[in-house]
């Protein structure tokens, strides 16, 4: 069981990357709020707990490693990276700006932190597993970690990415399956159906753990289970509510990306502070 | 010179040998790689030869997380896969961060002559050189093609590389020094120009001699880089002779003849006459010489073109 006292420290963290989130948004600008709400207690426990990094030094060759396959959830990797200081404080109020280090989907060429590029959907898994044997194959330690979307699991490339990870018996990565059941046009489950999840992930020969992908010490316990398995990528299946902790945007597709209105940002805040 | 060497076992003895000089190099490969000669490489070195499976999107996106951990990592395939099946993975995962994943496109052009127009490719010049931060070669020789190989892995980004699955006449000597982005002059001439890549550069010199009988002088350039294009020796062709001939085994549109008359063009004009698979798919044949007259690439044709281009002029 995780120390109470850690849980509370990184939900605290999560209600910041939050507050970031809403506020790199706020009320002029459209933004994918919802998948990255979704996420924020995933990222908190990463980059505030789990991963081996020095913040001041982004490009460190011993470093744990962070991809968002899915790409668009961004705002909660940056606000991340901006309060560890791997970007300046500014930048988040420069969302999408001309030349802005917060682009609408991650890019490592302008963004220090940001691992690869990614944010077509579908690619940043293998992108995972080729680091993964990259790292592995020069006698590193260090781990990779991924956040897939269940909207994304719609993509064939991320099912080629999952034999090869267990073909390889990949166990330096470590995924978790943003699984919020929402995509940008609806239900996943009207969209595609793609159900049912942990099974096929298991049946591509990954260790699966599920898990409720808001709660704090569920998520220390599984990265704990997932430190311990070998020769076995880890599926880490964390069940989500897109737009989490903003109650107007929670479960509506419509916050895939979207607008608040003025009064909306306001309530937004006062839910998260 | 003289005699004729495989073109994709110069590839796979070029990785072969830049492997020995550099542990950082890996291969991917998409289970072709008895037909890509990527076997050589991992008979030699079986623990940096990774088969992905019949999954060239994968395979992309593997060879990005490689070239973040600091490897050098080739991936081949057909270039018809290579380039197009995987065409957006190499945009997304490669080209935009600008990762050093060289692609090898083998049995490229009409080289697959049996398997047909599925698997000829006519589109990967056009379709890899429009990606912003590629590097497009097309060897014209074996010779060529060794040192194309080792200067594409000392490039710092990525390289797309065209491979055909033939034995080509060899044009050049063992010294032969390989020159990323500098045109070579196979012959002087003054009346004409015929500008040409990959293996179709002997058809070129063979058509340079058929006019060199009619009394024309032809000059012939082997551009086996398609991108970043030698545009001084361009321009100075189209300075210097009546117009410019190109010859591809590759479509009409996108490949060398578009890059040719793009900077032409932008340069104040010039006749370019495209000698190439004129915008239609290839099919099945037995043999790859029948299948290039079929399609016009031929010294024959190229000489014709170059006649009518000078008739015109």
């Amino acid at each position: 069981m995780a120390d109470p006292k850690l849980v509370a420290e990184l939900e605290e963290k999560a209600k910041m990357i939050r507050r970031n989130i809403v506020e790199m948004i706020g009320d002029t600008r459209r933004g994918h709020l919802g998948g990255s709400l979704s996420i924020a207690d995933i990222v908190a426990v990463l980059y505030y707990h789990t991963m081996r990094l020095r913040p001041g030094d982004p490009s460190w060759e011993d470093r744990d490693r962070f991809l968002l396959s899915k790409g668009h959830a961004a705002l909660a990797q940056y606000a991340a990276l901006i309060d560890l200081g791997y970007i300046p404080k500014e930048e988040l109020y420069k969302l999408k700006d001309l030349g802005s280090m917060t682009q609408g989907h991650p890019d490592m060429r302008k963004t220090p932190g940001i691992e690869a590029g990614t944010g077509s959907l579908g690619q940043g898994l293998s992108v995972a597993v080729g680091m993964a044997l990259g790292l592995r194959l020069a006698g590193k330690d260090s781990k990779v970690y991924v956040i897939v979307g269940d909207g994304e699991l719609n993509e064939g490339q991320i099912w080629e990415a999952a034999m090869a990870a267990a073909h390889y018996e990949v166990d330096n990565l470590v995924a978790f399956l943003d699984y919020n059941g929402l995509q940008a046009t609806g239900c996943c489950a009207e969209t595609m159906r793609t159900e049912p999840l942990p099974e096929k992930w298991a049946a591509f020969g990954w260790h699966v753990i599920n898990i409720d992908g808001h709660d704090i010490g569920q998520i220390l316990d599984a990265l704990d289970e997932a430190a311990a398995v070998r020769e076995k990528p880890v599926m880490i299946v964390a069940k989500t509510v897109k737009g989490k902790g903003v109650s107007f945007a929670e479960n509506v597709a419509g916050f895939h990306h979207g607008e608040m209105t003025t009064e909306q940002y306001k309530q937004a805040l006062a839910e998260l502070a | 010179m003289a005699g004729k060497l495989e073109m994709r076992e110069c590839y796979g003895q070029a990785l072969v040998e830049a492997g020995r000089e550099n542990e950082r190099i890996v291969l991917l490969e998409a289970d072709l790689r008895k037909s890509t000669m990527g076997e050589l490489f991992r008979q030699e070195f079986p623990e940096r030869l990774f088969e992905v499976g019949i999954a060239e999107q994968n395979m992309i996106g593997m060879a990005a997380g490689f070239a973040l951990t600091g490897w050098i990592a080739v991936a081949s395939s057909f270039a018809v896969f290579a380039s197009g099946r995987a065409f957006e993975q190499i945009r997304q995962s490669v080209a935009l961060p600008r990762l050093n994943v060289k692609i090898g496109g083998s049995s490229a052009g009409l080289t697959d002559t049996g398997d047909g127009a599925t698997h000829q490719s006519i589109a990967d010049l056009a379709i890899m050189r429009a990606l912003p931060n590629m590097t497009v070669l097309s060897p014209a020789d074996g010779i060529e093609m060794k040192g194309a190989v080792k200067a594409m892995l000392e490039v710092d980004g990525p390289v797309y590389i065209r491979v055909g699955r033939i034995a080509a006449p060899t044009l050049y000597d063992e010294d032969y020094k390989f020159e990323l982005g500098k045109i070579v002059v196979m012959r002087p001439g003054k009346d004409v120009t015929l500008a040409a890549t990959g293996t179709m550069v002997h058809v070129a010199l063979e058509a340079a001699e058929l006019l060199a009988k009619d009394g024309i002088d032809a000059r012939v350039l082997n551009v086996h880089t398609i991108k970043p294009l030698d545009e001084e020796a361009i321009l100075a062709a189209a300075r210097e002779t009546a117009g410019i001939v190109t010859v591809e085994e590759h479509n009409i549109i996108g490949g060398l003849g578009s890059a040719v008359a793009e900077v032409v063009s932008a340069a104040g004009g010039g006749p370019v006459v495209r000698v190439g698979v004129e915008d239609v798919f290839g099919q099945s044949a037995n043999s790859y010489e029948e299948l290039l007259a079929a399609y016009g690439l031929t010294p024959a044709n190229v000489r014709a073109k170059a006649q009518s281009l000078l008739q015109r002029a």
